[in-house]
């Protein structure tokens, strides 16, 4: 056992067991935390494969921009974030059915290549320069950079699709122009909780703000 | 025994094992947000295959390169994917999949 072997063993163990956090939790912010270890443990991975600078890009993007994106939204749904109850029994038969299909066909698919019988052989010693910044670079700016101008143009108009889908009508936002800053940018309630309870005034406001102090 | 972690065999184990685990909570779970944490689960077992692949074949960074965009896509994607599901909670007052039933007649 060297150091190389029981890095590999902790790190996939870490993202098996994130990945199964991920889909078995109840609460869903238990799954962001699942992913959260999941990717902590692909990165580690990755270092293991000469990829520093991709290890580095996983934990930046991942970690650090999408599960906090989904750590926003379940925070934002509150308790309605969470699985709901009652469902229609055949809809739920079909669906642990479908698991179990997709689960006997990878059980398939693995037994098949493990007796493909090919010969494996040992990675080679990587030059220093694998998986460099220096080398990434030279690449994605040489020879790869019209699809990497492509991803900026990618992102933008995802950013502002998000915002315009997230936004809903302009005119259902014109009405609510007095309404509080949730209520412009949700126009309407958020919460199912807040349906029937209506949106205080602005003397309301003052006056509870006066009796308060 | 020391061998583990230097063929390539083990990492696409390992990725076929988290690929599997994304696809079943993609289709076992009904809860949107699981259901787009699972697409993230198979893309991140689909960028470890490319690495993978990428060190056995060390001519080039393809793999890496491929993993970089891949990463890129997969961030736009969960930003809209998120848009529509708090789009889809202001619809229903629900993120549970199988209220998204607009379109049946």
């Amino acid at each position: 056992m060297t150091v190389g072997n029981v890095f590999f063993a902790v790190a996939s163990l870490v993202a098996l067991f994130g990945a199964f956090m991920t889909i078995a939790s109840r609460s869903p912010i238990r799954s962001a935390v699942g992913l959260l270890i999941t990717i902590v443990g692909i990165a580690a991975l990755f270092l293991m494969l000469n990829a520093q600078f991709l290890a580095a890009i996983q934990l930046i993007v991942y970690a650090g921009a999408v599960v906090v994106l989904f750590v926003f939204v379940i925070m934002l749904l509150g308790p309605d974030a969470g699985d709901g109850e009652g469902t229609v029994a055949r809809a739920r038969v079909a669906r642990y059915g479908a698991g179990a299909f997709f689960l006997l066909l990878s059980a398939a698919a693995g037994h098949l290549v493990s007796r493909s019988g090919l010969t494996p052989n040992r990675f080679k010693i990587a030059p220093v320069t694998h998986g460099s910044v220096e080398s990434i670079g030279t690449f994605l700016f040489g020879s790869a950079v019209i699809p990497f101008e492509l991803t900026t143009a990618l992102l933008i108009v995802a950013v502002v699709g998000a915002i315009a889908v997230a936004r809903g009508k302009p005119h259902v936002r014109r009405q609510s122009k007095s309404a509080s800053p949730t209520a412009r940018m949700f126009h309407g309630p958020l919460m199912a909780r807040d349906a029937q309870r209506p949106l205080p005034t602005k003397a309301e406001r003052a006056a509870k703000a006066a009796g308060g102090m | 025994m020391s061998s583990l972690g230097y063929f390539i065999e083990h990492y696409v184990v390992l990725a076929g094992a988290l690929f599997t685990l994304g696809s079943i909570g993609f289709l076992v779970r009904r809860n949107v947000l699981v259901q787009l944490m699972s697409i993230e689960l198979m893309l991140n077992a689909v960028n470890l295959m490319l690495v993978a692949f990428n060190r056995q074949h060390m001519a080039d960074q393809n793999g890496q390169v491929f993993a970089f965009f891949i990463i890129a896509v997969a961030a736009a994607e969960v930003a809209v994917g998120l848009a529509i599901v708090l789009a889809f909670y202001r619809l229903k007052s629900s993120v549970q999949s199988d209220e998204a039933d607009q379109l049946r007649h």
